[in-house]
């Protein structure tokens, strides 16, 4: 089957999509965009978080065809839409933020991390740590033990605090 | 496989009654689990993310009608003074990614012994409201589990509703697992408090082969609390009726040994979060009495 969504504010088609089909797998296989991770397959491990219509989910989780007109932002699409938010730059602020407390160690889990991490500083700017920990409790890192994470989003936090 | 995208109600209605071996989609948190494992490949998917209905609630003199999709976000956010049990329960759904997407229908419809929404749903008093081209009826959630991921409904129906009773009373909801966030449960209990009929409900998930109500721990507790003028006084539940409670509820489990734990311990546990619940739901029952008395 055909399905039609927006990604990243474009418009976009894939074909001979299986109808038992996620909308990750559409992403990363036929739309060229690898930055959204396949790991567990069954929502336990948040390196699939997309925003769906604005929510974060995990993309594995949804059919392709559940996405059909409806918006998608990947990781691919974090700095664009920072930018919409006049937060421009190259990167999102959170990007940036993740780089500078070294909270990048392999680098699976963080486009999951930094979508999740995005839309609950969009929420919630001023978030507790409890909050911060919420928000990212879907989302497994096997590498740092979470704390370079929380320096990350309460720096990104702190800087999106003195912006205003 | 095809993938059929009703717009309506009716259209899904129909889909069902021609298909009725497809499989309704919606949060997809468990189907597409499934689907990715190869667990199980349906002939036809049914999505109902398109049915409008299916994501709105209503709150009524009574009850909520709350709509099959409704996300257990929406829930924990807009429906805590209505269904304190049900927002507690939403809360300890996997994580937020899943709460944006699951919601009760989906939980009803898989009817695993450890959905999360159960126990509270049990606890409170509900009815789910099912459809199919031959019309709809209402199934009492004491009827609606018949076996492990197994519920009343026929081929060609579908979820559309779930009337749950408001609270007219403290709530509380308690779930065992290994850390807070991504857990199904080892068990769950839940628990509420009805003043207005001097009653008690309980709902236990993850110790039978379905969710249960332990209703011969409801029967001593109700006649206990009714001989010690309990209800009127607002006075502490003692120890033994609150030890007597507990013990009663373990013995309505009828648990599995399995890699989230043993039987032996499912049962203790549920004994154990029988009480604790008990004690926070009669607290502030309590709480909420003098408050009634210093006002009056």
């Amino acid at each position: 089957m055909r399905v039609n969504l927006t990604v990243n504010g474009r418009p976009q088609q894939a074909d001979d999509v299986w109808e038992g089909e996620s909308l990750l797998y559409v992403l990363r296989e036929r739309l060229g965009l690898p930055g959204s991770k396949n790991a567990c397959e069954q929502g336990e491990c948040g390196s699939c978080t997309v925003r769906l219509d604005g929510v974060p989910v995990c993309s594995c989780l949804v059919a392709a065809g559940q996405a059909e007109g409806r918006e998608v932002v990947t990781v691919e699409g974090l700095a664009d839409l920072a930018g919409r938010r006049a937060e421009g730059g190259e990167l999102a602020p959170v990007q940036q933020a993740f780089i500078d407390a070294g909270a990048v160690q392999c680098g699976f889990c963080t486009p999951g991390l930094l979508v999740a991490a995005d839309e609950m500083l969009e929420r919630n700017p001023n978030p507790s740590d409890e909050d911060i920990r919420e928000a990212l409790s879907g989302n497994l890192c096997r590498c740092t033990g979470y704390e370079k994470i929380m320096d990350a989003v309460r720096l990104a936090a702190a800087r999106q605090q003195e912006a205003v | 496989m095809d993938f059929l995208r009703p717009a309506s109600w009716q259209e899904a209605l129909a889909a069902k009654a021609e298909h009725p071996a497809a499989v309704p989609i919606a949060g997809g948190t468990d189907v597409m689990v499934e689907i990715n494992f190869d667990h199980r490949r349906p002939e036809h998917l049914l999505d109902l993310n398109r049915i409008a209905d299916l994501y709105e609630w209503e709150v009524g003199e009574e009850s909520v009608r709350l709509g099959a999709s409704v996300p257990y976000t929406q829930i924990m956010e807009n429906l805590r003074a209505e269904l304190p049990g049900l927002a507690l329960a939403s809360r300890t759904v996997a994580s937020p990614q899943i709460r944006n997407r699951g919601g009760v229908g989906g939980n009803l419809g898989t009817a695993s012994p450890a959905g999360d929404a159960h126990p509270a749903l049990l606890a409170a008093g509900a009815e789910v409201e099912v459809e199919s081209v031959r019309g709809s009826r209402r199934i009492p959630i004491d009827a609606f589990f018949t076996g492990v991921k197994r519920n009343a409904l026929a081929a060609d129906e579908l979820i559309k509703w779930v009337h749950i009773a408001k609270a007219d009373g403290p709530q509380q909801f308690s779930k065992v697992g290994t850390r807070n966030a991504m857990v199904i449960a080892v068990c769950a209990f839940g628990l509420a408090l009805h003043p207005a009929t001097r009653t008690v409900r309980t709902g236990i998930g993850s110790a039978a082969p379905t969710p249960v109500r332990a209703k011969a721990a409801e029967e001593f507790l109700n006649a206990a609390l009714e001989e010690g003028g309990f209800w009127d006084n607002g006075r502490i539940v003692p120890p033994s009726v609150a030890a007597q409670f507990a013990q009663l509820c373990s013995g309505a489990c009828n648990p599995i040994d399995d890699v989230r734990g043993t039987a032996g311990y499912r049962r203790h546990a549920v004994g154990v979060v029988a009480r604790r619940t008990l004690a926070w739901t009669w607290e502030s029952y309590r709480g909420a009495r003098r408050v009634t008395e210093g006002a009056a």
